[in-house]
């Protein structure tokens, strides 16, 4: 049996994990679409996150606009160039 | 452009996905979420479906979805439920609540479930704003598709 405190406390580390993690994910990624999957990953932690600290407002507004609409946003950008970083000289 | 896989889930999941939408947009004076929240899921779900399917299709689907009307409905019709309460006391004043209108059922004291007959004025503003983002955030998406030049070659 456990405590529902410590349930949300290790939720909450392994949200703070999974947000450093697809951050610097994004960052690191030479191909642009996993990029934006991985921010994807990012806004619906950071939804996830929200959610546990009593905001569902807040939580659904980022789901919304931050998973959705930015994720569908990149992915016309990224259709209409090439989908490969180019590597600086 | 796109494979099998994306548009058969996109047609499973848009109805879904609209329909979540409309509920947090008309049980925004019950539920956690509103207006801006119902508005932004349902325009969600309108990208994936531009997303999903190609550049005719997407025309032929929103040729008939006057996008631009929907907005200034939205932005008038607030002002106006607004401006109706400056006729009885002040700007947005809650006119219809408890008086048996459409969401003007009166409110039962102490602790209960919700009802979505309550509220007055505020399901039909979160119906307006609902609207105006929705088709805000469509129609950014929308040209942002219409804009591509490189399907139209292929």
């Amino acid at each position: 049996m456990m405590n529902t405190d410590v349930f949300f406390y290790l939720i909450q580390v392994f949200i703070g994990i999974t947000l450093i993690a697809s951050a610097i994910v994004a960052i690191r990624f030479r191909n642009l679409i996993a990029a934006v999957i991985a921010m994807a990953v990012f806004s619906l932690a950071l939804s996830l996150e929200f959610f546990i600290l009593q905001a569902p407002d807040v939580a659904i507004a980022e789901a919304g606009v931050g998973a959705g609409l930015t994720t569908a946003m990149y992915l016309l950008a990224i259709r209409n160039t090439t989908d490969e970083e180019e590597v600086a000289e | 452009m796109t494979t099998v896989i994306i548009r058969t889930m996109t047609r499973i999941l848009t109805p879904a996905i609209l329909v979540f939408g409309s509920y947090i947009i008309l049980h925004g004076h019950l539920t956690p979420g509103g207006g801006f929240q119902g508005g932004a899921v349902f325009a969600s779900g309108l990208a994936l479906l531009i997303i999903a399917f190609s550049r005719k299709r997407v025309k032929e689907m929103f040729e008939k979805v006057p996008l631009s009307v929907f907005e200034s409905i939205g932005a008038l019709g607030f002002l106006g439920i607004g401006l109706m309460g400056i006729v009885m006391y002040t700007f947005l004043r809650n006119f219809i609540a408890n008086s048996g209108a459409p969401f003007g059922m009166p409110t039962p004291e102490g602790i209960n479930p919700g009802f979505l007959n309550t509220g007055g004025t505020l399901p039909y503003l979160n119906i307006f704003v609902g609207l105006k983002v929705l088709a805000g955030l469509t129609s950014i998406v929308l040209i942002l598709f219409l804009i591509l030049r490189r399907e139209e070659n292929e």
